[in-house]
């Protein structure tokens, strides 16, 4: 299949980081400094006190350092010590986390350089104001150079504008009035032309303001599912209390002392602290994922209910196929050579600028070896227009042509030619593949037709089976006829498709797929999809699209890439998928404390617990010690895993669910029991016991 | 060799049954069955109930939580006054106001914890109207509240979960009072006794020693006993005492008994959601687990007795036949025994104290997982299907959805609910033992020192909790303290479960359905059939590890060795 050069290339799983997401490493000296700083600032109470499972802890401390105050000792200090860090630890993967996206904030904020605006005075003249006292309604003037002061909508002009500053794509966009292209975003640069702009934004709810707002976390609010998990991590916390607390009892019972510190000490290492610590990082990791593909979400909620999609609505044009038509077979008439076709259509296409016209003298090139040419003499290039539907050359008294079937032969016979008896069928051929006819006629002689094809883009049918496989349908959406759009369908391996589809139709078929239990998610930039972007669960409106669009979807795609729909629902799901496996891994991390912490408490009076101590730990003193130093190592081994996320590979349910049981669940039995062991061999080796 | 055909035996009954019963089950509660429809009628008349009207989950508790109040009452003023009514041929008088309260919110909670030795309690009519009515009546309400739940998960937007009035004369019309008649003729058939004609005296003419030995209408009230997985027997000896287990059939049919409708009601909760392999699963589970306790306990009961080997007093080639049945022997014992407290019956044929510390610990531990495997008749399938919310939690989140149970959405108002229903139980379990150990009252309790008194306390409140009711004796539980903290036991452990569960299936009876798909985490898969049992397993395991370390395991550790 031909794809021309520089066309875009669908590169899955494979996201170009840019823009807003200036490439940084997961460690980045600036972001970690600032996180270590961040940590201990976290330790304000007030903060604490919003998630249970670590505030619990920040109590424990508390009652140990008491403790250690009391009755001074290595072992008090040490576990006061090591709880605190990980409170540390638990806020510094926060802090890690929120980090990354304050930078990236940092940013967008150099680049908002408080800015001047010329207003227009009703009376037509221009006074110079601030940026920030512009009101919605206002009009402004932006000429070539101008920085645009706020959000707003082009009333009148063409200009080309910088967009880097929000998409980092550094090729300049046309943005013109009318139509869906009017919209143009605060802190971006107009290189040519003058325009004028209505504002549409309010100070302080500028796209920018909402950006910076967002890759900074600042209003983060817990999502649906974010709540349930910490219920119950709260739950498992409150049930560890008196599991804990009634040891003292039982432990008078049988006659043994137990101290409050190692009690304590078994409290944290029994609460999923790992989880708590880094629940709110997985979170904040997961949107900041999103915005290293350029995609801004408006919410957490909206990127949750991403991994839940089971139907993705797709747009046919831009999305499954290339937006254009490429040209891909010649097909002669009447006995005419097929290269003798290809000669003229490329001649005619030759001053034809579009990308149909440019894809025609790629083909003559590809199979015939026909250059681009100047061809030489008295020549007039016949632009395309809407009452003739035609195009072509005028050279040396030869008049070329092509364009639609029935204006090309209209044109002929007009000069006394005739139609060709084949040319009927092999449009008709042509059109029922899918593809569009166009038909070439030099002087009054009819030499074939060119077919234009809408291009599959390369790689899509794999990443649909994928998606197939984790059980999304994927619906293409198209205003071609249902001749047209069931080709493509079937070349792309879409589940099902929409044809002739208007705007009523596209919102009837996401209601009907909500009201049957389904979850959906579009993409759309036009106006008119506005409604659906909102009713949709996930809505991604493009860059390049409407205020309108961008303010009924739940996500920007700062790349204006429909394509990104698929990236989006993978990191839903991954985002869900770190959250169950840190959870599974940390309450399976408890089995193996039990056997290090049960023994050493009660071992002076029961010698024969002994046995339980299937770690063979050193002393009871090292083997609390040493649970409650994994217990705070852990979060900091897994931070990383926590930002990144935990690998998504499409595959069904139940393999996805037993490879991370294997992994997560019991790898989290198994691991503590290595390492327990070996800060215990550690600790015996330094002589700290 | 035999122990073996009774268990293939065994196996293959409860599979008819878990068939047959199972589906006869969901139309007895779907409304299709109607065949007693003259029965019902006058009794929904009586009570003022209009058996088509549908209640929320909100009047659904409270017309239980109403109703087994009001039969705490009954049961309570009939033991008070037992002395001024008939049926009292032993004249044994009022039973005290403690012990009488303890035994109404026993039988009122399917507990059947007994602080008293029947036959020197209980006149024939405070066992006959008081209890064995409780033991039907109970037993009915906890099935009424597992098909509430289950109409949460089957139905879609729905408002009501059903009519509890309804479902508990359903359930005692339909599915207990035949079963327990037919099952009753058998044990009177095989020697249980049956018998309004009181206590008779035999005189021993060579020694011309006297005694006195009760009877009782026992035989019917012995069916009801372990079909309703009450475990309140009509003497203090229970399943030992020949009277109401007096054969190898008995004993067999008992095993069965306990187990039928538990295991059964997976496959009404599958036929109910329309999906028989959700059932499956759940029965896998239970299947599982309690094989594997089966099997624990038995190999540990065929070891010798420890403390007899110690004394080199006999030698034991059958294993530890210390407080066994002769009849029984360890493994049939153990059998029953296991089944006794999976389920909460808390019946038993030989006495738990004797057992070995891993048989102790066997028995102990089946009530510490939630008494799940298969459960008491409905609270089984409730409590199961508690965890399995939570397994499909932890799963469905792995698989990268928000987790979905029979395509309802578990979010934060479900784990709140599933979480309370599953910790209170550990919660009152834990506090309890702490307050006993803790208290002088409380200390005076247990019979011996050291861990095994502390396992006799333990064991006490687990059971109480779990509303099993079987004792691990030992304990002299006859007192003030133990009478009023055995009963907070047993009512946390009965109704702070069912209300959260009613309120569970409330809210899930109003949320819609979402269609499964390929990326939707199967809960009818051997996969989460594995999950679900390690969430059991570790549950049960996290919260009594440290309790159970100090009480059998240190004691079983004690004799050198684990089993």
């Amino acid at each position: 299949m031909a794809v021309p050069a520089g066309s875009p290339q669908l590169s899955p799983g494979h996201p170009t980081p840019r823009g807003v997401a200036q490439a940084r490493g997961l460690f980045d000296r600036e972001i970690l400094a600032q996180a270590a700083l961040g940590a201990f600032k976290k330790l304000d109470p007030r903060l604490q006190v919003k998630n249970p499972v670590m505030f619990v802890v920040l109590v424990g401390t508390v009652v140990t350092f008491v403790e250690a105050v009391g009755h001074p000792g290595v072992f008090s200090w040490s576990i006061t010590i090591w709880l605190f860090l990980t409170v540390v630890f638990a806020n510094f993967a926060e802090a890690m986390a929120e980090g990354r996206g304050k930078a990236q904030a940092e940013t967008l904020r150099r680049m908002r350089a408080e800015t001047e605006a010329r207003r227009l005075r009703p009376d037509g003249s221009e006074e110079l104001v601030a940026a920030a006292a512009l009101a919605k309604g206002d009009l402004v003037v932006c000429e070539a150079g101008d920085l645009i002061p706020s959000d707003g909508e082009i009333t009148e002009g063409v200009a080309s504008v910088d967009e880097s500053a929000i998409t980092g794509e550094s090729a300049p966009v046309i943005r013109e009035s009318g139509g869906d292209r009017s919209a143009v975003t605060g802190g971006t640069k107009v290189l040519s032309d003058r325009i004028l702009v209505r504002i549409t934004a309010e100070r302080g709810q500028t796209f920018m303001d909402r950006m910076i707002g967002l890759v900074e976390g600042a209003d983060r609010q817990k999502t649906p599912n974010e709540i349930a998990l910490t219920i119950l991590l709260a739950a498992l916390t409150i049930v560890f209390l008196p599991v804990v607390v009634v040891l003292q009892p039982f432990g008078r019972y049988a006659g043994a002392s137990v101290s409050v510190v190692v009690l304590v000490a078994l409290l944290v290492c029994l609460i999923p602290t790992t989880i708590g610590a880094l629940l709110s990082a997985i979170g904040i990791a997961g949107m900041d994922r999103l915005v290293q593909r350029n995609v801004l979400a408006m919410s957490g909620r909206a990127v949750e209910a991403a991994g839940d999609v089971q139907t993705l609505l797709l747009d046919k044009t831009g999305t499954i196929t290339f937006g254009n038509r490429m040209a891909s077979a010649f097909v002669p008439v009447g006995g005419r050579m097929e290269e003798d076709l290809a000669e003229a259509a490329q001649l005619a296409s030759l001053a034809d600028e579009t990308p149909e016209g440019r894809s025609i003298v790629v083909l003559a090139k590809q199979r015939f070896s026909i250059r681009e040419r100047d061809p030489g003499g008295r020549r007039e290039f016949i632009p395309f227009s809407a009452t003739t539907r035609m195009s072509g050359l005028d050279v040396d008294g030869r008049r070329i042509r092509k364009g639609a079937a029935d204006a090309v032969c209209r044109w002929v016979t007009e000069q006394g030619g005739v139609v060709p008896a084949g040319l009927g069928q092999i449009v008709e051929q042509i059109s029922r593949a899918g593809s569009t006819p166009l038909v070439v006629a030099d002087g009054a002689e009819i030499l074939g037709a060119i077919e234009l094809k809408d291009v599959v883009k390369q790689g899509i049918r794999e990443r649909f089976e994928q998606l197939r496989a984790v059980g999304i349908r994927t619906v293409m959406i198209t205003g071609d006829n249902p001749l047209t759009a069931a080709t493509i369908a079937q070349e792309a391996g879409v589940d099902d498709y929409l044809a002739e589809a208007t705007p009523e139709a596209k919102m009837d078929l996401i209601r009907a797929e909500q009201e049957g239990g389904r979850l959906v998610a579009m993409s759309g930039d036009g106006t008119n999809d506005a409604p659906a972007l909102a009713q949709a669960d996930v809505g991604v409106a493009m860059n390049t699209g409407t205020t309108a669009a961008k303010e009924a979807g739940n996500m920007v795609d700062l790349d204006s890439n429909p394509t990104k729909l698929i990236d989006i629902v993978e990191v839903g799901k991954q985002l869900l998928i770190t959250r169950g496996s840190l959870t599974t891994f940390s309450i399976a991390n408890d089995v193996a404390k039990y056997f290090a912490i049960i023994p050493a408490l009660f071992v002076t009076t029961y010698p024969q617990l002994n046995t339980l101590n299937i770690m063979k730990l050193h002393s009871p003193q090292s083997a609390v010690l040493s649970a409650v130093i994994f217990n705070a190592l852990v979060i900091i081994a897994l931070i990383p895993l926590a930002l990144r996320g935990v690998r998504f590979r499409p595959a069904s349910a139940p393999s996805i669910l037993r490879r991370n049981v294997w992994i997560y669940g019991v790898g989290g039995v198994v691991v503590p029991f290595i390492f327990i062991k070996l800060i215990d061999l550690f600790l015996t080796a330094v002589r700290w016991y | 060799m035999g122990f073996f055909w009774t268990i293939v035996v065994l196996v293959i009954l409860l599979g008819v049954s878990w068939r047959y019963l199972g589906s006869y089950m969901a139309a007895v509660y779907e409304g299709r069955v109607r065949y007693l429809w003259w029965v019902e009628r006058p009794i929904y008349r009586v009570l003022g109930v209009d058996p088509e009207a549908e209640q929320s989950w909100q009047r659904y508790a409270g017309a239980l939580v109403v109703f087994s109040g009001v039969a705490i009452l009954v049961t309570y003023l009939l033991l008070r006054v037992q002395g001024l009514l008939p049926l009292d041929p032993q004249h044994l008088g009022a039973v005290s106001p403690a012990l009488s309260w303890n035994t109404a919110v026993s039988f009122a909670t399917n507990t059947n914890w007994q602080n008293y030795a029947g036959e020197s309690t209980m006149s024939y009519l405070s066992q006959m109207v008081a209890l064995a009515v409780q033991q039907f009546v109970s037993a009915s309400v906890g099935i009424a509240v597992a098909v509430a739940l289950v109409r949460g998960f089957a139905r879609k937007s729905s408002p009501t979960v059903g009519n509890f009035w309804v479902d508990l004369v359903r359930g005692v019309l339909y599915i207990l009072l035949p079963i327990a008649f037919s099952a009753g003729l058998v044990f009177v058939g095989q020697g249980a006794v049956q018998t309004l004609a009181g206590p008779v005296t035999t005189h021993n003419a060579l020694t011309g020693a006297k005694q006195v030995i009760p009877r009782g209408p026992v035989g019917f009230m012995e069916a009801i006993k372990e079909l309703g997985t009450n475990g309140g027997g009509f003497f203090n000896a229970n399943g030992a005492h020949p009277f109401e287990d007096p054969t190898a059939l008995t004993q067999f049919l008992s095993v069965f008994l306990v187990l039928a409708i538990p295991f059964s009601l997976t496959y009404t909760f599958g036929k109910m959601v329309g999906n028989r392999r959700q059932g499956v699963a759940l029965a896998a589970a239970m299947v599982i687990i309690f094989g594997t306790w089966v099997g624990f306990t038995s190999y540990a009961e065929s070891q010798p007795n420890p403390a007899v080997a110690a004394a080199h007093a006999v030698s034991q080639p059958q294993g530890n036949m210390v407080g066994k049945e002769v009849r029984f022997g360890p493994l049939s014992t153990s059998l029953y025994n296991v089944a006794s407290t999976q389920t909460s019956t808390g019946s038993v044929s030989g006495a738990n104290d004797s057992f070995t510390p891993m048989g102790g610990f066997g028995l102990l531990t089946g009530m510490m997982l939630g008494e799940v495997t298969p459960g008491g008749v409905g609270s089984g399938l409730y409590t199961i299907l508690l965890f399995a919310l939570v397994a499909v939690f932890l799963g469905g989140l792995m698989v990268g959805r928000t987790p979905e149970y029979l395509g309802k959405k578990i979010q934060a108002r479900e784990v709140k609910l599933a979480a309370l229903g599953v910790l209170v139980m550990p919660v009152t379990v834990l506090v309890l033992t702490a307050i006993a150990v803790s208290i002088h009252a409380g200390r005076a309790g247990p019979g011996n020192a050291g861990p095994h008194g502390f396992t006799e306390i333990l064991y006490a409140f687990t059971s109480q909790a779990n509303n099993n009711g079987s004792a691990f004796a030992g304990l002299n539980g006859n007192t003030a303290f133990y009478n009023v903290a055995g009963s907070i036991a047993m009512l946390l452990g009965r109704f702070a479960i069912i209300v959260p569960v009613l309120a569970l299936a409330g809210v899930l009876a109003a949320k819609s359905v979402v269609p499964a798909g390929l990326g939707t985490f199967r809960t009818d898969t051997p996969l989460f059939t594995g999950l679900l049992v390690a969430v059991i397993l570790i549950v049960g395991g996290l919260t009594f590890f440290p309790a159970v370390s100090l009480g059998p395991v240190v004691e079983a550790l004690s004799h050198g060795r684990l089993f």
